[in-house]
């Protein structure tokens, strides 16, 4: 039996650039084949040509053996191919069933529309391949995970037979992810075949049949997962060894930096997510806060930068009380903010690369003086921040938009830690990065820690966590579960009390509650 | 493993580029290190000046389709109808040209002469008392959209600074010209400010859109307006008339040139306050502030911006330049304040910030241009009988075309700056897509 899909030489160049160079790939039935690469390797062009949203240079297509023509998504969705983007393409207002019929309406006679029949298909296919939505829900309203379910219905409504996911998992949590590969399994064993983008290490090891390795526009190498260590792929993909564990020199925590005491944070909708949290963190320390996202870390990193005002409690920065923390008074109180969200909070995408540099003390000599901005000291500025901290493409006037994910959080990066500073509040900092910026941000904090820094880490990665804190807290539920040095833990028992010190799955569901509600 | 040896790692890493970074590397190799003026302003200039030249052309066609002329003479013979198609337009395009301009030939003469100059520069000068209104309402509503909200108030805003500028300009007898012209433009500019601070006050506190309260602002401006003009303000003997008795000659602002020459020094003021509003955007830490609470309240917010001061601040000063143009207007053309003092400035003032690209500068050449088709069509339409209202579809198509600049890149397959900057994103994975 041919192969479900097999594309063959695929080559695609953009002005200056191979962006695929002669690609072979094949797929086959009931197969979930990871496509593994860094930013920009490729592998999204590649899968933006079989989903007919470019047009190959050379190469071609075939579906179970038979060549075919696509040239343009709807001729995809024809084949059977369907795509789940990164980015989900739904309609916040509409419902899953709305949703998911756009464009393939069920309709009565005389074109009226019969959400209903649509509704029932949708029950079907969810009961088929576990996929639980209840047809009715507005999309807006679903948690994250959940939508990208609809997503998956949709494609299934659509009979696609191979699913393309674009990092599915890089919005997700731990949990979310769990359950998709779930999903993923129970789709293959009806028949689909998968082919999922990631740069993740972990996630293509536990959950692929086969990886395909793609650097700079060709394929380097295939492995299956059971012949490849995560040390292996990361070199594959970077083209050089990389250290996927820092190394972490000893250092005699000094004074206090920062000193939290009952505090008490309320979200958007003044829901309490923050119980009365107490800890410090001291200078040339890192301070690692796990727990699975929307159990009251991004509230309290907002509340102690000055970004949201907290209920109740105090915040004390090296030793000195602040009733009512503000940006700019943080900033000049020494503290760094690496916002969890970069390209809403820590960003301006229109600004320039100097510009986003100088974010914060722009009002502040050399780069202004009596409120006249000082261009020249600007760029010089942003040359040696652009230089030190290796931002690519080193050019200061091109819009943050136009930088990759990897080289945007460096610019937050550059930016915060290139200030003296005592305190570091850094939320997610390595989120949707692939593994080389990773190395390159912990570097980075690690060298503060050295250079006599406390540092607050917010993560919900467990992995980095564990590498990097000297003391870990667990956040659930907006309490401290957890309080203890990472020699004297483990990662299991950290994980436990992620998830509610062990306890059943219904918990579970109940932080994908709190997330959806945020 | 020790810093050094990570370092090395970095320099191999660096030789080993990725594909994105080759090209960026292509890219900044052939051209010079960076696009020098010239090419920033041509990058900035072709697509509004295609787009005029696009909307020329097809004006030209609705003038042709329904000239009367044409069809009879293309009943006559082909010849004669596309003769007489090319005669109709550009004699159109004629008057136009020399209305907005002046005619060539007698700016020269008079030059040569020393004769009839007031008459062959009239029209220059009669573009240019256009254009000053246009220009102030424009960059009204340009800083109001850098700094995140958009003003549809800027007709309210003229209203209200005019009457303003009225209201002073009528009172204080034996001031000084020094002293009364620019109390009476002050009031004018603040009526403007206060206009535009309501609805930026109600948004930062109450989070009420400023689309439909600016709106609401106008209705209640005009009626305002209409009532002060037809009672307390009203012309003495005026029969009620929505008109005011004229402002006393110290409020005036003076003429450049002697009569029938009417370019007025408010001209010359509002392209000094463009400069000036063009060094506060891009060149003080007000302009960023401004500009940052406009591009991304949260970032903003993150940099230490009171985003509601600077909301407000906004709207405020938009409204200030809008009531400023209102001022202009009555101080340096109509001497009185009437219900036409606006003519819909505060409308089109938005097409025109879109055609300047939100830049001071910008809008005064968009302003010229409005300026100049605004006089060039009264000359058409008294010389040749093509109707004002050409003119208008002439400006919409303009604007079409440069609201949807793909057209425009298509048809005249335009690759700028932007451009290339956007196949750069296609290329990285993250954020392209996006």
């Amino acid at each position: 039996m041919p192969p479900i899909l097999e594309l063959k030489g695929i080559t695609k160049q953009f002005p200056g650039v191979l962006a695929n160079d002669h690609i072979n790939l094949t797929l086959e039935k009931g197969e979930i084949l990871a496509l593994l690469g860094e930013n920009g390797a490729g592998k999204t062009t590649l899968m933006n040509i079989l989903y007919g949203l470019y047009k190959p240079d050379e190469g071609e297509i075939f579906i179970d053996g038979e060549k075919i023509e696509i040239s343009g998504p709807i001729d995809a969705i024809r084949a059977g191919i369907g795509m789940v983007h990164q980015h989900f393409m739904l309609i916040p207002v509409f419902t899953v069933t709305e949703n998911v019929m756009l464009g393939e309406e069920s309709v009565n006679f005389g074109g009226v529309l019969n959400p209903e029949d649509a509704a029932k298909k949708i029950k079907a296919i969810g009961e088929l391949y576990g996929l639980k939505v209840d047809p009715n829900a507005k999309v807006g309203d679903l948690p994250v995970g959940v939508q990208q379910r609809v997503e998956i219905i949709k494609l299934l409504y659509r009979n696609a037979r191979i699913l393309i996911f674009d990092e599915p998992t890089a919005v997700l949590t731990p949990q979310e992810a769990d359950e998709l590969f779930e999903i993923m399994r129970s789709l293959t064993k009806q028949g689909k075949s998968i082919i999922f983008i990631t740069h993740k290490l972990r996630e293509v090891l536990e959950f692929s049949d086969r990886i395909m390795v793609i650097q700079r526009g060709k394929v380097v190498g295939e492995t299956h997962p059971h012949e490849a260590s995560q040390e292996k792929l990361a070199e594959m993909m970077v083209g050089r060894a990389v250290d996927l564990i820092p190394d972490k020199k000893k250092i005699q925590a000094g004074e206090t930096v920062l000193k939290v005491d009952n505090l008490v944070v309320a979200d958007g909708t003044r829901k309490i997510t923050v119980h009365g949290v107490s800890f410090s963190v001291h200078a040339g320390e890192i301070l690692g806060v796990a727990g699975v996202q929307g159990n009251g870390q991004t509230e309290l990193e907002e509340a102690l930068t000055g970004m949201r005002e907290p209920v109740s409690g105090t915040i004390r920065i090296l030793g000195k009380e602040v009733p009512k923390v503000k940006p700019r008074e943080f900033v000049e109180n020494k503290g760094a903010h690496i916002p969890e969200d970069r390209q809403r909070d820590g960003l301006i995408l229109n600004f320039t690369v100097e510009d986003n540099l100088m974010l914060c003390t722009y009002y502040q000599p050399p780069f202004s003086q009596n409120h006249i901005l000082n261009r020249e000291a600007i760029r010089d500025h942003a040359r040696k921040l652009i230089t030190n901290f290796d931002i690519r493409p080193p050019e200061p006037l091109l819009p943050v938009a136009s930088l990759s994910g990897g080289n945007q959080q460096k610019v937050i990066v550059a930016r915060e830690l290139s200030r003296d500073n005592k305190l570091i509040v850094a939320s997610q900092p390595t989120r949707g990065l692939d593994v080389g910026s990773i190395e390159y941000i912990h570097d980075q904090l690690l060298k503060s820690r050295e250079e006599g820094c406390g540092i607050l880490l917010i993560s919900s990665e467990l992995d980095e966590i564990m590498e990097l804190s000297d003391r870990i807290i667990v956040m659930y539920k907006g309490n401290i579960t957890l309080m203890t040095e990472t020699e004297k833990t483990t990662k299991s028992e950290v994980g436990l009390h992620m998830a509610g010190a062990g306890n059943s799955m219904s918990e579970k569901s109940e932080n994908v509650a709190v997330q959806a509600g945020r | 493993m020790d810093k050094e040896n990570k370092g090395l790692n970095r320099e191999q890493d660096a030789k080993k580029m990725s594909t994105e970074e080759i090209f960026l590397e292509e890219l900044s190799r052939k051209k010079a290190p960076r696009p020098g003026f010239w090419a920033k302003f041509w990058d900035a200039i072709q697509i509004p000046l295609l787009a005029i030249i696009s909307g020329l052309f097809l004006g030209a066609v609705i003038i042709v389709v329904t000239s009367a002329d044409v069809y009879v003479a293309f009943g006559s013979g082909i010849g004669e109808g596309f003769r007489t198609m090319g005669s109709i337009v550009g004699n159109a395009y004629k008057t136009l040209f020399t209305g907005a301009f002046g005619s060539p030939s007698k700016i020269i003469e008079a030059l040569r002469t020393g004769e009839k100059i007031s008459r062959a520069f009239k029209p220059i000068t009669q573009s240019l008392v256009e254009t000053t209104p246009y220009l102030l309402s424009g960059m009204a509503v340009a800083l109001g959209f850098r700094s995140g909200v958009f003003n549809i108030g800027g007709e309210g805003q003229i209203y209200i600074g005019a009457v303003a500028a009225t209201f002073v300009g009528l009172s204080f007898d034996g001031l000084p010209q020094a002293v009364h012209m620019p109390l009476a433009i002050l009031a004018g500019i603040i009526g403007g400010a206060i206009w535009g601070f309501i609805p930026g006050w109600l948004k930062a506190k109450t989070g009420a859109h400023e689309v439909i309260n600016t709106i609401m602002m106008n209705y209640i401006a005009l009626r305002l307006v209409e009532y002060l003009l037809t009672g307390p303000m009203t012309k003495t003997g005026g029969g009620g008339m929505p008109i005011s008795n004229s402002v006393k000659p110290t409020a005036r602002i003076p003429l450049v040139f002697a009569p029938p020459i009417t370019l007025h020094w408010g001209f010359f003021l509002a392209i000094l306050i463009a400069i000036a509003a063009w060094f506060f955007l891009f060149k003080t830490t007000w302009g960023f502030n401004l500009q940052m609470a406009g591009a991304n309240k949260h970032a903003a917010k993150y940099a230490g911006l009171n985003i509601s001061l600077w909301t407000v601040l906004g709207m405020t000063i938009s409204g200030a330049l809008a009531g400023l143009c209102g001022s202009t207007q009555v101080l340096g053309v109509t001497y009185s304040m009437g219900l036409g003092v606006s003519a819909g400035y505060g409308f089109d003032a938005i097409a025109l910030a879109l055609l300047a690209n939100n830049n001071p500068l910008g809008c005064i050449l968009s302003a010229l241009l409005f300026g100049l088709l605004k006089t060039g069509s009264r000359s058409m339409m008294s010389n040749t009988g093509i109707p004002l209202d050409i003119v208008s579809i002439i400006q919409a198509f303009i604007l079409m075309f440069i609201a949807a600049p793909a057209i425009i890149r298509t048809v005249f397959r335009v690759k700028g700056l932007k451009e290339e900057n956007k196949a750069l994103v296609t290329v990285s994975g993250w954020g392209g897509d996006k």
